[in-house]
């Protein structure tokens, strides 16, 4: 194991980075958050089509790379349409508030450990902020407004409903999202991004706060509005959601902030569950392996993986019904994870007092209590058979005991005539007219 | 910003750095243009945004003072999820509703100017004994117990001296959100959804039972009219449907079969009423009855036949 930099070293070697060197991160950040998008897209279509069983783009560039690229510049080239009723400055405020968070966020992930840059000893981050992970939320909540104030200033129907659905998607996630970060905080004791990669270096937070890292994936997808929890642009139900009114580059942009924010979101959970640029477990026995700029592949190995599932994700699940969406972020996300966060302060208080015998014995009793007390909760009382039923709608039903009896006697016999005339090839109701007219 | 905050004063000091002074002649006004759109902005959303670019601000320059904590608190906490709020519910009142600009209370505006003002001046009356009186602290990473910085002090501070008051006013908090909701809900608890099971049961055997259920699934009903007078399973007429008063639906036609089936097998009370033929016996009525029942059943083609016939 490589000896880990003490917390807020980062921050100090940042901070006296010349402003020549600031300038390449930035510029290096963007290109790359570019060329990640492109090749998202190509990669999104490639994997959806290898699952859909058909090829995906294969035909511009060696295996279909450049596709992304043509659509790009086919879509910067097309008519600019804005919508009479649109709100002219909002409507176009919209997408650059949905594209400038998504890119901002960006400068508080640690890509890699100490480089020297041109003789420059720094490390492979923008800037390290005491706060950094919070960085990582306000950047969030601002992009929202990108995609709620869109769909307001269109002026029509679709989009308003797309928005709506967005912001209070938003911020039933975040609630979430933020909740699951604290307990990564909780153990790693700094806000700093840099920090928290650095207290990852004994064991990744996916192993150690495993409730905490599924909600955070989960909320993660409900936060990028990605299938299955696409509903602010759900195209069988709002058209194009809170886009239907965006043509050319600004359309564009929205599709460049949505998968920017995938790629954040992806590097996020990676530096916060999955160890940052740390090498994973059988590698990182290696020695040298977290050093220099070889971390940078396993950074970007571990986001790779995160997109990935978000691709798998929109391959497999049908989009979520919205009630069933709230449902599940206020009335399950929600209450999980306070709880789970009471359970992980608890024993952060326990081990700074108590050994871990002490803690086990202690935990053993408390959970021996709690089966104990779960068996006395008596079974669901069975189901009252004479009791008054309740009010009910008149909706038809068809009663239970719907039975067709059989046909009496006298009408068998009746029968024998109706039989003839169906021999005639008619049926019984021509018949009887036919006989009734002539 | 990064440059920003390392331009700015790293430990105490009661002078601003360039940086810092820069960064406020730039936010300062922004904050105040936002705070007086805010205030003339026809547009309700429009408004709201004017009061998101003052919160911005304020929180880059919580930032900037090395209350790196405190300024994304405020975007997050305001600018994300109260001023979300807000503009949800404002965009519910339609894109082009403005407000009316027309006085409801007489002197209302001078009153509100009056007030406005004496507001402002207690506040910078206030602020401007700080100002002197208070020698500014920096809150850089030297600050707070054990010198371990901004955030680490402000949680001893809240979470140690302050817990009390702080989690009586998370408390009082809680009871508010909570009591809204029962506001919002009182009156209208919500009912207790019914099974299926449960609705059939009310079906049959509750008030609705008299009107009996409706057709069961793939039965063909040419009309829910009150002239056309309901089947029984068998295809015969149910006697409940036929109007003394409805002149298509002749309650007489029924009485007379009914006294036909028990002249057959004796007035035995209660009579089946599958042995109804449904078609009658008065003939010359018939044909309403009879032309639903060919369609429904062959058992009443019979009955079909002799009314044609009789005609």
């Amino acid at each position: 194991m490589n000896p880990m930099p003490p917390p807020g070293y980062t921050q100090t070697l940042i901070a006296d980075d010349p402003f020549w060197l600031t300038a390449i991160k930035v510029l290096v950040v963007f290109v790359l958050l570019m060329l990640i998008t492109l090749f998202m897209i190509w990669f999104e279509r490639r994997v959806v089509g290898r699952m859909q069983q058909r090829p995906g783009p294969n035909w511009n560039g060696p295996f279909g790379l450049l596709q992304s690229l043509a659509d790009g510049l086919k879509l910067a080239f097309k008519e600019d349409i804005r919508p009479v009723l649109a709100d002219k400055a909002v409507f176009f405020i919209a997408p650059v508030l949905s594209v400038v968070p998504a890119f901002v966020a960006w400068a508080v992930i640690p890509l890699g450990p100490e480089v020297s840059i041109f003789g420059e000893r720094t490390a492979l981050q923008l800037t390290d902020l005491p706060v950094g992970v919070l960085v990582v939320l306000a950047c969030s909540s601002i992009g929202v407004y990108g995609i709620v104030l869109a769909g307001w200033a269109s002026g029509s129907p679709y989009p308003l409903l797309g928005s709506l659905r967005s912001a209070a998607q938003v911020i039933s996630y975040e609630l979430a999202l933020g909740l699951s970060i604290i307990a990564v905080v909780l153990y790693a004791g700094s806000l700093s991004t840099a920090d928290i990669v650095a207290a990852q270096s004994t064991g990744w937070y996916i192993w150690l706060l495993p409730v905490s890292f599924v909600i955070f994936a989960v909320s993660m997808v409900g936060e990028t509005n990605r299938a299955p929890f696409d509903l602010p642009e759900a195209e069988s139900e709002l058209v194009g959601g809170f886009h239907t009114e965006y043509s050319s580059l600004k359309f564009a942009l929205f599709f460049l902030a949505e998968y920017v924010n995938m790629v954040t979101l992806s590097a996020v959970a990676t530096t916060l569950f999955l160890g940052g640029w740390m090498a994973p477990w059988p590698l990182s026995l290696i020695p040298g392996v977290n050093e220099g700029w070889l971390p940078l592949v396993w950074f970007f190995g571990k986001t790779l993986v995160f997109l990935f599932v978000y691709i798998w994700l929109r391959g497999t699940l049908p989009r979520q019904r919205y009630d069933q969406f709230m449902r599940l972020g206020w009335k399950l996300l929600i209450p999980v994870s306070l709880l789970w966060l009471m359970l992980v302060a608890t024993l952060r208080v326990l081990r700074a007092e108590l050994t871990t015998g002490q803690i086990l014995i202690v935990g053993g009793v408390a959970l021996v209590l709690l089966v104990g007390a779960a068996l006395l909760i008596p079974d669901q009382a069975p189901p009252d058979e004479d009791r008054e039923p309740p009010i009910v709608t008149d909706y038809p039903v068809p009663p239970l005991d719907l039975a067709v009896p059989p046909t009496p006697k006298r009408r068998r016999r009746a029968v024998a005539p109706a039989r003839e005339d169906q021999q005639d090839g008619e049926t019984v109701t021509a018949g009887a007219s036919r006989e009734g007219d002539s | 910003m990064n440059a920003l905050l390392a331009a700015a004063p790293m430990t105490g000091g009661g002078e601003m750095s360039t940086g810092e002074s820069v960064a406020f002649w730039i936010l300062g006004p922004v904050a105040l243009a936002g705070g007086l759109g805010m205030i003339f902005a026809r547009n309700a959303v429009h408004s709201a945004l004017w009061l998101v670019m003052t919160m911005l601000s304020l929180g880059v320059l919580y930032m900037v003072q090395q209350a790196p904590f405190l300024g994304f608190t405020q975007i997050i906490v305001y600018t994300g999820a109260i001023m979300m709020l807000f503009v949800f519910v404002l965009m519910m009142v339609g894109r082009d509703a403005s407000d009316s600009v027309v006085e409801v209370l007489r002197g209302q505006r001078l009153a509100a100017a009056v007030l406005g003002v004496g507001l402002g001046g207690l506040a910078v009356a206030a602020v401007a004994e700080t100002l002197t009186a208070v020698g500014p602290v920096g809150l850089g990473p030297g600050y707070g117990p054990e010198a371990r910085g901004n955030v680490q002090a402000l949680g001893t501070s809240i979470f140690r001296d302050y817990l009390l008051p702080f989690e009586l006013t998370s408390a009082l908090l809680i009871t508010a959100a909570v009591g809204a909701m029962v506001y919002t809900f009182a009156g209208q608890a919500r009912r207790k959804q019914a099974s299926q099971r449960e609705r059939v049961v009310e079906r049959l055997r509750g008030p609705l039972a008299q009107y009996g259920s409706r057709s069961g699934p793939g039965v063909f009903a040419t009309a829910d009219s009150v002239a056309t007078p309901a089947l029984l399973p068998d295809g015969s007429v149910a006697p409940a449907s036929l109007s003394r008063i409805i002149e298509s639906t002749r309650r007489e036609r029924l009485d007379a079969d009914i006294a036909d089936v028990q002249s057959e097998s004796g007035p035995a009370g209660e009579i089946d009423a599958r042995a109804l033929r449904g078609g009658g016996h008065d003939g010359h009525e018939g044909h309403d009855v009879g032309s639903t029942h060919d369609r429904l059943s062959e058992g009443s083609h019979r009955a079909t036949g002799e009314n044609e016939g009789a005609r």
